[in-house]
């Protein structure tokens, strides 16, 4: 176990210890400023303003107890380049754009809405959504479709345990989740790169996996804002994009539902995406990954495993043609 | 009037845009000591192509802006910048052969064969060979200034398929921003030249 367990399975620090929002980002912008006077160029100006991230943003704490059997003992990556290195478009095309860009985010009041083919439709805040089951950690590989993955350890609970409380219907065949898009808390939305929300989908019968987490959390806080917070997805054999962060909806329906990436560029992004090594992305092979912040420029990629390594997730997909359905 | 700059200028300011041209590179070897990449094979073929792309670009632009402005000694400086359109995209071809195929040069034919974007990108450089390897005054005039002139013109291919490398790479984000403001660069740059060459000759006929 991480952190001592309270209780209610938090570990929130009291309100009068947590650091007013003001606060924090007059620091954050002292501090890059002063690393603008002193810093001459582009590159060391972005990585000042990095470090003033990294020193600001630490957040709340969330306890959780450690599923074991569900994480990988690999090496995990560091905090700074799983909370520093982000494909969050609502935020910004580049890498570093949603750590400086998704303080605007307010997560808090924050409702999650399950809906569609259920017996019982459901409208959860956030703090009944963290009190929904016991809190699980657990370290993850994430592989990014672009190539690269990362080992994280997120905190949440199986998907299943909030999709059972809403009862879903005979004709509940797949799940669809979508996420914020508040053009005032996020910059990026003002780009036409995808079709807002961002929208994805599953079908039931992944949704229901165990693995498939419904996340709040990594490395012991709760998730920054630029990882997907309040509340995420993470579906760990899937390309990274199918798990939507900042969720405002989970509606159950009886088709496949759109996609955002499926939208805008079908030939590469398939609806199901499964991390497949003999399915190659229509511009750059899948076979072989760059873990983040482990391979130097001289060691190689490493092979990238079918499903991800998640092979209990194979009889899933019994009998489907993977290339096909890629 | 047209501007005119003495020889000690001249060198110095071909000093001052090596310096210069040099300082992306220098970024990356500080990014790569420092590891300040979080990805750095990423960085490396990022930030070299993009590079590859501008001085691609600014090579192009030699002769019209020499044409618009008079300034004649523009042309002393461009074969430095050609020089640097290839050492760019060397970088950026060695980040594809060595970061990501790691030197096996099997699969990085493979790759190359397999996908358009790959195989345009790569053709483009292989054409910058030629260029690159006929700079010296030696190998002009050997080669006498006409043939030489001939042989680069090929940039006029390699620009777009450089650009069309740049769009296909960017297709599946469907983020399309730089590639536009590059091909339209690149676009303009090109139609000035036709619309020269056209105009220039009827006169021709005429004389």
């Amino acid at each position: 176990m991480l952190f001592k367990r309270h209780p209610n399975g938090l570990d929130l620090p009291f309100p009068s210890e947590i650091t007013p929002q003001e606060v924090y980002t007059g620091r954050r912008q002292f501090i890059a400023r002063m690393a603008a006077t002193a810093a001459v160029g582009g590159g060391v100006w972005e990585m000042a303003n990095r470090e003033a991230f990294a020193q600001t943003a630490t957040g709340q704490k969330l306890a959780a107890r450690a599923n074991v059997a569900l994480s990988t003992d690999e090496k995990q990556t560091p905090f700074k380049d799983a909370a520093g290195y982000n494909n969050f478009y609502e935020f910004g095309l580049d890498k570093g754009d949603p750590a400086d860009n998704a303080h605007t985010l307010v997560t808090r009041p924050w409702t999650v809405r399950i809906e569609g083919e259920v017996k019982k439709p459901l409208t959860l805040d956030i703090d009944s959504l963290l009190k929904l089951a016991p809190l699980e950690e657990r370290i993850y590989r994430l592989r990014c479709v672009e190539g690269w993955s990362m080992v994280i350890p997120w905190i949440g609970y199986s998907l299943s345990n909030l999709l059972k409380q809403v009862e879903p219907t005979g004709n509940a065949k797949f799940v669809e989740f979508t996420t914020l898009a508040d053009r005032k808390q996020m910059p990026g939305l003002r780009s036409g790169v995808l079709d807002w929300p961002y929208v994805e989908g599953l079908r039931i019968d992944e949704a229901m996996h165990p693995l498939t987490l419904l996340t709040m959390g990594m490395y012991g806080q709760v998730l920054p804002n630029q990882n997907g917070a309040p509340v995420r997805l993470v579906v760990p054999w899937k390309y990274g994009f199918k798990s939507a962060k900042s969720i405002v909806r989970i509606r159950l329906v009886s088709r496949q539902p759109r996609t955002a990436w499926n939208d805008s560029a079908p030939r590469e992004y398939g609806f199901y995406s499964n991390v497949n090594p003999n399915v190659d992305h229509p511009r750059w092979s899948q076979a072989s990954e760059r873990r983040i912040g482990e391979t130097g420029l001289f060691q190689p990629k490493r092979k990238t495993l079918m499903f991800n390594g998640y092979d209990q997730v194979a009889s899933l997909y019994t009998g489907m043609d993977l290339k096909r359905y890629y | 009037m047209a501007l005119q700059l003495s020889n000690t200028q001249l060198k110095w300011l071909k000093v001052a845009i090596f310096v210069l041209a040099l300082l992306p590179f220098a970024r990356l070897v500080w990014g790569v000591a420092t590891g300040a990449f979080t990805d750095p094979l990423a960085e490396i073929t990022g930030i070299s192509g993009e590079w590859a792309l501008y001085f691609l670009c600014i090579t192009l632009a030699v002769t019209p802006l020499r044409r618009l402005s008079g300034w004649n000694w523009l042309v002393k400086l461009r074969r430095m910048v050609g020089l640097f359109t290839f050492f760019y995209a060397f970088v950026h071809f060695i980040a594809f052969l060595w970061f990501d195929h790691f030197f096996d040069v099997a699969a990085m034919l493979a790759d190359v064969v397999k996908r358009p974007f790959i195989l345009v990108g790569f053709i483009a450089f292989v054409l910058l060979i030629p260029l690159a390897a006929t700079s010296t005054n030696a190998i002009i005039k050997r080669l006498g200034g006409k043939r030489w002139q001939w042989l680069h013109r090929l940039i006029y291919l390699i620009g777009p398929l450089a650009i069309l490398h740049y769009w296909w790479m960017k297709e599946g984000k469907s983020d399309f921003a730089q590639p536009i403001l590059f091909g339209a660069i690149v676009a303009v740059l090109l139609a000035l030249r036709v619309f020269w060459h056209f105009r220039r000759k009827p006169q021709a006929v005429r004389a």
